[in-house]
């Protein structure tokens, strides 16, 4: 295995909630290597979309070494973690979070404008053609259907060519013919931009398109194998 | 059934307690307070003056004449009727000190008073002595201001008039200063034995005599009062008793207070505003139990009913709190505002301006409530499975319209009446709701705008995001504008008037105004008066007139109050003139001035605008009461005055011979260059001792403190709109705050910086503030514009200072409620966030 781009390491995370502390994940160890597709599976409540935020960076570790692409999260601060999303990462939520004051548009050129790209509406009007809603630029999300504004967020978290692809369950609020076509977009797309995907499901024959398939649970690794995509 | 039903229903739904409803309740309640307020101080001062009525007064009642004293039959029914009576004069005149062979001259307002006075009440003196030892041999006390001007101590002497004075001591109190009312010059006390050697009391000068009656006990004030009326009235005899000891003070009070409540109210639409808003998005955090009810099959009524008591409920308890601070708030700080207060009050409960305040407050909830309850029973069932923001209707059904219109008219009608002044109330009324409506079309054209010029912030996204958030349905743009706007239109106006008012007083009136007034200007003094100031090249004009004063009693042999109401004419004596010809500067309007001879039946020439409000016309004939004698004369003209100029003006102008006999003297304006004045006043004042010079500048200066007065009064007023304001705004920030989290953890997700995120929330803040601080102006100056123009009649300029203030005000007030709420979106970890939403 190369470099992994992902390294986790003994990671736990405990949430301090109303009724108490909950220990959401367990010293959970994984690499992702470049280019790589992870799917992350797991029975509800596993910390399956924890984990996805720990390797963003948008939920802080209670304890464990968490790196990408050599940076320790863990030892940034919260604009620091902002700009590393900026530069490296892009994320896909089950749903969307879109911004409803913008347009379809400026959603997806808002990370390019963040990084300071001249041209960021010209390649934001590219990418929501490539995922087939250069037509609805203008469109604020209230105003598009749950397939249309996935794509709108597949577009946002593709456009500024992350190295990394955090999807939390990017289907789980779409109908089967609207959830195929997303799943379509978000691996093509993700392959053609050499991303490393991650990818959080409850399908299993979703997360089987990956090259490997961790499952969760109860906040630990239950087994780590081989997706089709690898196998095949 | 269904009240019942949704008795039961709002019940249940009050047990979640007032949580999201504290600003609703706050807005309410301070509106409320502020009027129950300044209802409470008004009530405790009326209640003060009634009180101390007869100290105030002087006695008991009062029996005024002007410029002449009491006639043998007169004094004969006053001693009649009274105990004790005291007889008081009170005229201007000027106190001259010569020291070091310098003379100094000082305004003052003259009380003589003979050895009965005070009748009632103290005058305390410094040093302490009794005011009859005080006055004897010539002696005089006087206001300290006075003394302190003219470098007068215990001992010294000056003149009045031609007689000498020796000041024994200075004025620390005077019982009934308060109600002679508004003077221009100081207090000094003589006796008016004293004064007969000083040609200051003598046929013609301006003078007033009073008699203060100490009554027997039990006498029925109104049938003495109404007696005295119809012996005397027609001889100019004017009366007041202790039952409004202080006419002047309480009319200013009745009027301040009563306009204090219309800016009152200006901030209870503001907080109407907050209410609104807050019940919009009560309802809108309940949609999906309304949705669900109405699929368990409660009816439109149930709704709207189950609604509109947990609303009921609250609106009274937030009415009920801000009767419970306005009416203590002036109860605690009771010291301190009446050693504030230059008149006496009494300060207690007062039921009056509480019900007054409590009326406002439930209509004004009924008023800006009813729309967002009626969109409550739109929600349809269907909505549950839907977008729950359904704006498909923007107008509450017809019956909700009507009744909104009946309550508008009602709060309108209500204000009328508490105001008594049904005009200005209107007046108010209209400016307020044009006020409401140019801020709801800015909101909107602030929306749009912000919609349209954020494809030109491409590259600055932090500005980018702040205009589509103001241009988003989601940013609550409207309530802010609204909110802080009517706030800020409020102050702006004042404002601009105050600041307008005192510019036409302080910076243009002397320019067009005369340097001196001068009275009390004997006829045979007038050759050699002319010949001082038309010999002196710094005197542009000279205007002088004979000069007599009367009280307009009948109108077509009809008590004048008949056809002409309480129109200020008819309030007190008027000055009157006579003139063979017009001069050059009279336009006659209508009618034809009298022949250069005419010696017939008396005629007079009214002044046009004040005769058109008093519904005269050409023919109708007037009864002047003139020192005691009655002249009925026909009006033959209408003529054009002035009195913005502060020039001679006089409404009544008769033909020489009806006033062939009786005494007068003149008065007369210079006009001079400011460098000269103080040398045409010594000269003038030692050749006449007699005569009594008002400076202009001087009265001018006094006119402006007292608008001070009152434009603080209004600050402070309209201070309660622009608190009730800014408390809107932060309750639109704090509604707005988990729209912000949400975005900014999106923001953060997508690479965004916290200081960004702040930047561009400071930015909406400060955008919408600004836009709101223009719009605000704009309907600011068009209020004072109008109030210039067409009220006060003068000139309109924009006070820049004014301006800037309002527009910074509002960016400042919307950046610091923005601010209070941008620090837990900030501060928030973007999982959380996001996960919430999932």
């Amino acid at each position: 295995m190369s470099d992994p781009v992902l390294s986790l390491q003994d990671v736990t995370l405990s949430l301090r909630g109303n009724a108490g502390t909950v220990e959401i994940l367990h010293g959970i160890s994984l690499e992702v290597a470049a280019g790589e597709t992870v799917g992350l599976i797991g029975p509800s409540g596993s910390g399956k979309s924890s984990l996805l935020m720990v390797m963003g960076g948008l939920e802080r570790a209670t304890s464990g070494q968490v790196s990408a692409l050599g940076h320790d999260l863990t030892a940034l601060d919260e604009d620091a973690l902002a700009r590393f999303r900026r530069d490296h990462m892009g994320v896909v939520f089950q749903s969307f979070h879109l911004i409803p004051t913008m347009t379809a548009l400026e959603n997806v050129a808002t990370p390019l404008e963040l990084a300071g790209h001249q041209d960021a509406f010209d390649q934001a009007q590219d990418m929501l053609s490539r995922v087939g809603l250069g037509h609805r630029a203008d469109h604020y999300p209230a105003q598009m259907s749950g397939g249309e504004q996935q794509r709108t967020a597949l577009a946002r978290a593709l456009a500024p060519k992350p190295g990394i692809l955090l999807a939390d369950e990017p289907t789980g609020n779409l109908d089967g013919s609207n959830g195929a076509a997303i799943m379509d977009l978000l691996m093509g797309l993700s392959a053609e931009h050499g991303a490393t995907l991650v990818l959080v499901t409850h399908a299993t024959d979703l997360a089987a398109r990956c090259d490997r398939v961790v499952r969760l649970r109860d906040g630990r690794v239950d087994s780590s194998q081989q997706g089709m995509r690898a196998a095949g | 059934m269904s009240l019942a039903t949704a008795a039961r229903l709002a019940r249940r739904e009050l047990r979640g307690g007032l949580r999201g409803f504290r600003i609703f309740l706050a807005c309410l309640a301070l509106g409320v307070a502020a009027i129950a307020g300044v209802g409470s101080v008004r009530s405790a001062i009326e209640a003060g003056l009634a009180d101390q009525g007869a100290i105030l007064l002087g006695g008991d009642a009062q029996a005024e004449f002007t410029y002449r004293f009491a006639n043998k039959e007169e004094r004969a029914w006053l001693d009649s009727v009274a105990d004790r009576v005291s007889e008081v004069t009170d005229f201007r005149s000027m106190v001259v000190v010569t020291r070091d062979g310098v003379t100094e001259r000082g305004l003052t307002q003259v009380k003589s008073v003979d050895g009965a006075y005070p009748l009632l009440g103290d005058i305390i003196l410094d040093p302490e002595m009794p005011l009859d030892l005080a006055l004897v041999d010539q002696g005089a006390v006087m206001a300290p201001v006075l003394a302190d001007r003219l470098g007068l101590v215990t001992g010294d002497t000056f003149r009045l008039g031609t007689q000498t004075f020796t000041l024994r001591a200075t004025i620390t109190s005077e019982p009934d200063d308060a109600g002679d009312g508004f003077g221009l010059g100081p207090r000094t006390i003589v006796t008016t034995e004293d004064l007969q050697g000083s040609g200051l009391l003598s046929a013609g000068s301006l003078f007033e005599t009073q008699y203060r009656m100490d009554l027997p006990a039990g006498t029925d004030l109104t049938q003495l009062a109404d007696e005295a009326r119809a012996r005397f009235e027609a001889s100019g005899l004017s009366w007041r008793d202790a039952r409004n000891g202080a006419p002047g003070i309480a009319q200013f009070v009745d009027r301040l207070g009563r306009f204090l409540v219309l800016v009152g109210l200006s901030g209870l639409a503001v907080g109407g505003i907050g209410v609104s808003a807050a019940v919009r998005a009560y309802l809108a955090r309940k949609t999906s139990v309304i949705a669900t009810l109405r699929t368990l099959g409660a009816t439109r009524d149930v709704i709207f009913l189950t609604y509109f008591i947990q609303i009921g409920v609250l609106s009274l308890v937030g009415i009920v709190l801000g009767l419970v601070l306005g009416a203590s708030v002036p109860l605690l700080f009771a010291p301190l505002i009446s050693d504030a207060l230059p008149m006496p009050a009494v300060f207690t409960l007062y039921a009056g301006p509480l019900w007054e305040a409590a009326l406002y407050g439930v209509l004004t909830a009924l008023l800006f409530t009813l729309w967002p309850l009626a969109r409550a029973e739109d929600v349809r069932a269907a909505t549950l499975f839907r977008d729950a923001l359904d704006t498909s209707r923007t107008l509450p059904a017809g019956r909700y319209l009507v009744a909104t219109a009946v309550l508008l008219a009602g709060l309108v009608g209500v204000a009328a009446v508490f105001s008594g002044n049904p005009a200005l109330t209107l007046w108010t009324a209209a400016g307020l709701l044009g006020a409401l409506i140019l801020l709801v079309v800015a909101a909107a054209l602030i929306r749009s705008l912000a919609r349209r010029t954020r494809a030109a912030a491409h590259g600055r996204p932090a500005l980018r995001w702040a205009l589509g958030a103001i241009g988003s349905p989601r940013e609550n743009a409207s309530a802010v504008v609204l909110s802080l706007g009517l706030g800020l239109s409020v102050l702006a106006a004042i404002g601009q008037i105050d600041g307008n008012l005192r510019s036409a007083i302080e910076r243009d009136l002397p320019d067009v105004a005369p340097s001196y007034f001068f009275v009390d200007i004997q006829r045979d003094q007038m050759p050699g008066y002319l010949e001082r100031l038309e010999n002196d090249p710094a005197v542009s004009r000279i205007d002088s007139a004979p000069m007599l004063r009367g009280i307009i009693t009948r109108i077509n042999g009809r008590p004048a109050a008949e056809t002409a109401g309480t129109h200020w004419v008819l309030q007190g004596d008027r000055g009157v003139t006579y003139a063979a010809q017009p001069d050059e500067r009279t336009t006659v309007t209508s009618g034809a001035w009298w022949p250069e001879d005419y010696s017939g039946p008396p005629q007079v020439s009214f002044a046009a605008e004040e005769g058109a409000e008093m519904g005269l016309k050409l023919g109708d004939e007037i009864t002047i009461n003139i020192l005691g004698r009655d002249i009925t004369a026909e009006i033959t003209s209408f003529r054009e005055v002035d009195f913005s100029t502060a020039g001679i003006g006089f409404i009544l102008t008769m033909n020489p011979s009806a006033l062939a006999g009786a005494p007068h003297t003149f008065i007369s304006t210079v006009y001079a260059e400011e460098a000269a004045e103080a040398q045409i006043l010594r000269d003038l004042a030692g050749s006449y001792p007699n005569i009594t010079a008002i400076r202009v500048r001087d009265a001018i200066d006094r006119v402006s403190d007292l608008l001070a007065g009152i434009g603080e009064a209004v600050r402070w007023g309209a201070a309660a709109t622009l608190v009730t304001g800014f408390l809107v705004l932060i309750g639109a920030a704090a509604a707005g705050e988990g729209a912000r989290t949400y975005e900014s953890a999106v923001l953060k997700t997508l690479g965004a910086e916290r200081a960004r995120i702040l930047k561009s929330f400071a930015l909406r803040s400060a955008l919408l503030g600004g836009g709101a601080g223009l719009v605000a102006l704009a309907a600011g100056v068009a209020g004072g514009w109008a109030v210039m123009t067409f009220v006060m009649e003068t000139s309109f300029a924009i006070i820049w200072t004014n301006a800037a203030a309002v527009i910074l005000g509002g960016i400042l007030a919307t950046l610091a409620a923005g601010m209070i709420f941008a620090w837990r979106p900030l501060a928030t970890r973007p999982a959380r966030v996001l996960r919430a939403r999932e």
